[in-house]
């Protein structure tokens, strides 16, 4: 029996550590001239609090788009008037038009800090919670529940990105989330609000879109008479549109000009094929074969496209099929893991994307796994966090989450009798051999653990002076295959599952 | 992994990403220490004025800091430098931070020790009462101090004792007193307990001889050298200034705050001009009381030893090792409430062995100690916030504070009560192997952990910060009277200090 207050401490100490992480550096902390993702957060801010909406996207005197012009969609532009309000309040200085750029002082420092903190208290908080119970299965105890809870509000990888480089991810995260919790308990309508606006906050929302879309058609589809099924689905049509247009009212008002302005900014194809170092099939093949010299831009975007879909497509027609919220979390899973591994312009910290169904997934079944899987993702974009200067928040706040997921799970397995239940599985299927599992996890992140080490002692070549960060990036992405892999296989097993149901549904 | 395991990974791994936030003047005092135990020949140790802060305590934390200093020289060999006055680059700031932790490693330890006869969910909830303890957090690894280690010194004697062991008890007490020397506090207790319980039956004088050359040898190791340098007077100064006033700045939560807040009062009554103010002045100072009389260092080592008095007797009379720790936090509790110049950071030697004790099973009763411990543990970390912050950084930082207790708080008020806590058949060999196993299941019940005034009164606390922090600054009334914040919250902690002392009383009864 999970007490409400032992529910309680669990958020306060989700909380703490996110606090905790939050004292650090972030993303451009005192390098000019550029800076980084603080500074277009906090220059956001800076442009909707002073600007009206409709020039927000637009380049003027007063919104130089070369210095982080908005390139999310309009909700990022509402939470960015909003906290930005509250910015205003505490230190004007902070958001003043044009002059504040590079702003940087310790009071407003913690000023954003505290924004990224309600948010996540705000949305992404009571969206785990409604996820753990929401995907718990009839013979899951309130345990089980909570270890789920535990699963996800300690994932270090978020956490760090969030608190430590600086976004708000939690934000576009939660509402997927909380639109995922209601689809899976037969809320559609909600789901599909829910999810519109998560893909409002951040284009990356669209990662989801495939799972979301399929779902919720097979649920459409399931009714019994074809006017049943042409209803909801336009139902959950309307929803959609609905809030659309109210979030993209102000630029709806000003033309079919306006809206695409805005679309340009949002889904720029003039960058490249992905962003730095990314753990995923490009960058890693870059190594052999010159992608960008082979083809051309719009080919390459072509490719990319029909690549991701290609992967993606399995899963997908799974859903389709036969949906079940099981099957729908591994969808998720497998659809945001195509987009990361085959899509364009992919960026290190979309790894959160695929990571969150996972750690839902996997913190009720496989809570071994996902406690590799977490280090392999921080691992992944050790790179990036190295650079914003959170070298020690990224391996405390690591060992932090790691250490909670293990007393989560042992309290939900009741202490003792777990040590020796430990190697034999819960009865879900498709799970790994234990033994050889454990070893190979283990020998990965050996690996891991000797590239950071080597990197630290010995400095990279001088031909090669982004050797390390190339080789962490590889590795990462061989496992985050081999795991697409599997997820993949877990889906066609979920979907063998879900057989007898669907016969029985058809014979009545 | 284990879950003993895990509870620590974690709690360090909160210690280390506290490592950027504020530290106090102790980080600097601890650098300047370890500069002059590395680069100064001993007998200038007592000596040097180079900095305001001096080494001012016992020669074995000197000798501590010289053994840290061997270390730190790895780290960065300029935070040795005795003039190299405030350094503090990021390697010295990762060094220092970091010894901490380890040294805390000794708390952890006892914490381990003393709990090892008791069921597996006892031992793991000691180690997170001793690895997440929010004042330790405050005061060690954000303020800076190195009270981990030396509560482990103390805790271990005290289940020594406990256990009948009893010349391991008397070097571990003689250390710990050579460390810091405000553990004399708990000497009479110690010094009554191993008399009576120990130099006994027909070999009484050879024990007694052998408890005195282990207590006198480890003086005589800590001060021998310093006495042989001439230093013992220097010493002797430095470690006892009485120069300094009744209470400290900001007043801590003890009977001398409650007698300075009438003296103000009455002051005020009576429309006489005091020095009360003198007190709030931010700095250490002689304060003087307007109507009510004065109260020297005399007058309260006896106050104190007259509120220890009758538990000593019982101690003379019946020196019985279940009762023993009891009797040492109560007279501790007594340094606390009516000693001289109390510093609000003392009630870690209260709290935390309090805790450990309750869950090793060594008090006369381990829910009732539970209880205690949370009430008291409460008021304490809570009393301490005016102590770390800055009036004007005070509302963010001590909503943070407020962070680190209320998560402890929860977790502790939820599984506390879960654990068999109550009476255990014996400390020692002859244990029964009884209760849960796990975290779940009870023996206990679940019993609430505090009584329902004694809940009120923790609530209370809220109103009371918001009120401290956020209202009364902005209200002319709290502008006039700059203290009245303070003095508020030190009155109302006061308040809960004073029953939580008479609980301890109970317990050692």
């Amino acid at each position: 029996m999970a007490s409400g207050r032992e529910l309680a401490g669990w958020l306060a100490a989700a909380l703490l550590v996110r606090w905790a992480v939050s004292l650090h550096s972030y993303s451009g902390m005192a390098v000019p001239p550029r800076y980084g993702d603080y500074e277009a957060q906090r220059h956001w801010m800076e442009i909707t609090v002073n600007l009206p909406p409709h020039q927000w996207y637009r380049n003027s005197s007063a919104n130089d788009l070369s210095w982080w012009g908005l390139d999310y969609p309009p909700l990022s532009g509402y939470q960015s008037w909003v906290t930005g309000q509250y910015v205003r309040l505490r230190e004007p200085a902070a958001v003043e038009l044009v002059k504040s750029r590079g702003y940087e002082t310790p009071s407003s420092k913690m000023l954003l800090r505290q924004t990224v903190l309600a948010s996540d208290a705000a949305v992404f908080l009571p969206a785990a919670a409604a996820a753990a119970a929401a995907f718990s299965t009839g013979g899951s105890t309130t345990r089980q529940r909570l270890a789920v809870l535990v699963a996800l509000l300690f994932n270090p990888a978020a956490i760090l990105i969030d608190h430590g480089h600086f976004q708000y991810n939690c934000i576009g995260l939660g509402l997927a989330l909380g639109g995922a919790a209601a689809a899976a308990a037969g809320r559609e309508v909600l789901a599909s609000v829910l999810f519109s606006l998560s893909l409002n906050h951040k284009q990356m929302g669209l990662y989801y879109a495939p799972a979301f879309f399929d779902f919720l058609l097979g649920r459409c589809l399931q009714r019994r008479t074809v006017l049943g099924k042409a209803g909801a689905v336009l139902r959950l049509g309307l929803a959609v549109a609905a809030t659309f247009v109210a979030l993209w009212a102000p630029w709806l008002v000003g033309g079919a000009g306006s809206t695409l302005g805005v679309l340009r900014r949002i889904f720029p194809t003039q960058r490249g094929l992905y962003e730095d170092y990314v753990a995923n099939f490009w960058c890693a093949s870059s190594r052999f074969v010159k992608w960008a010299r082979l083809l051309s831009q719009g080919r390459l975007v072509q490719l990319c496209g029909a690549a991701t879909l290609a992967a993606a497509a399995p899963a997908m027609a799974a859903q389709v099929v036969r949906p079940t919220p099981r099957g729908f979390l591994l969808c998720l899973a497998n659809s945001a893991m195509a987009f990361f591994l085959f899509s364009y312009q992919v960026h290190e910290k979309s790894i959160l994307l695929p990571l969150l169904p996972l750690s839902l997934l996997l913190g009720r079944e496989q809570p071994r796994l996902l406690r590799w899987l977490n280090a392999m993702a921080v691992f992944s974009m050790v790179p990036l966090l190295k650079k914003d200067g959170l070298a020690l928040a990224t391996a405390a706040a690591t060992a932090a989450c790691h250490a909670a997921i293990t007393l989560a799970g042992w309290e939900a397995e009741g202490g003792a009798r777990q040590a020796r239940q430990q190697g034999s599985s819960s009865g879900r299927g498709g799970q790994l051999p234990a033994a050889a599992a454990r070893f190979a996890l283990r020998l990965s992140l050996v690996v891991c653990a000797a590239l950071l080490a080597a990197s630290a002692v010995a400095p990279p070549p001088q031909r090669l002076p982004f050797l390390y960060d190339a080789l962490i990036t590889f590795w990462a992405f061989l496992h985050f295959f081999a795991l697409f892999i599997y997820t993949n296989w877990l889906q066609l097993v979920e979907f063998r599952r879900a057989a007898p149901t669907a016969k029985a549904k058809k014979r009545v | 992994m284990d879950a003993a395991v895990a509870i620590i990974l974690a709690c360090t791994a909160l210690k280390v990403l506290l490592i950027p936030t504020y530290r106090s003047t102790d980080f600097e005092v601890h650098r300047n220490w370890l500069a002059i135990t590395h680069s100064l020949p001993l007998e200038r140790w007592y000596q040097d004025e180079t900095s305001q802060w001096t080494l001012d305590y016992p020669p074995l934390f000197a000798w501590f800091e010289w053994a840290l200093s061997q270390a730190a020289r790895w780290a960065d060999p300029a935070m040795l430098q005795v003039g190299n006055l405030e350094y503090a680059s990021p390697a010295t700031v990762l060094f220092q931070r970091l010894s901490v932790m380890a040294t805390e490693g000794v708390l952890l330890f006892a914490a381990w020790w003393a709990t090892r006869h008791r069921p597996r969910g006892v031992r793991l909830a000691a180690l997170f009462l001793a690895a997440a303890h929010p004042g330790l957090l405050l005061v060690d690894h954000m303020h800076f101090q190195y009270n981990g280690m030396l509560l482990g010194v103390f805790v271990l004697s005290l289940a020594a004792a406990a256990e009948e062991r009893h010349l391991l008890s008397a070097l571990l007490f003689a250390a710990l007193l050579n460390l810091k020397h405000i553990f004399l506090y708990a000497a009479p207790a110690f010094f009554v307990f191993l008399l009576r319980r120990y130099c006994r039956g027909q070999h009484a004088v050879l024990r007694f001889l052998a408890l005195g050359c282990m207590v006198a040898a480890v003086f005589a190791a800590s001060l021998g050298p310093f006495a042989a340098a001439g230093q013992l007077p220097e010493l002797l100064r430095r470690l006892f200034p009485f120069a300094r006033g009744l209470c400290h700045a900001y007043w801590a939560p003890n009977v001398w705050a409650i007698y300075a807040a009438a003296d103000k009062l009455l002051s005020v009554a009576l429309g006489r001009k005091g020095g009360a103010a003198s007190m709030t002045g931010g700095l250490v100072g002689v304060a003087e009381f307007a109507v009510l009389p004065q109260i020297g260092s005399g007058a309260t080592a006896l106050w104190t030893l007259a509120a220890m008095a009758p538990c000593l007797l019982r101690l003379w009379r019946r020196p019985e090792p279940r009762a023993f720790p009891a009797a040492v936090l109560y007279c501790t509790m007594c340094g606390f409430m009516l000693g001289y110049h109390v510093h609000e950071k003392a009630i870690l030697m209260v709290t935390v062995p309090l805790g450990l004790l309750a869950a090793a099973g060594l008090m006369p009763n381990g829910g009732a100690a539970a209880g205690d411990f949370f009430f008291l543990n409460t008021v304490g970390t809570f009393s301490l916030f005016p102590l770390l912050f800055e009036p004007q950084e005070y509302a963010i930082k001590a909503s943070a504070a407020l962070l680190l207790l209320v998560t402890f708080n929860l977790i502790a008020s939820a599984w506390l009560p879960r654990l068999p806590l109550g009476p255990s058949s014996r400390a020692g060999k002859k244990h029964t192997r009884s209760g849960s196993k796990g975290g779940g299941g009870s023996s206990a019940g679940s019993q609430p952990l505090v009584r329902p005034l004694e809940r009120l009164y923790l609530w209370g606390l809220v109103p009371l910060e918001l009120a401290a922090s956020w209202v009364l600054p902005q209200l002319s009334l709290g502008q006039r009277l700059p203290f009245l914040p303070l003095a508020a919250v030190s009155l109302y902690c006061s308040a809960g200090m004073l029953w939580g002392w008479a609980r301890l009383a109970a317990l050692a009864w």
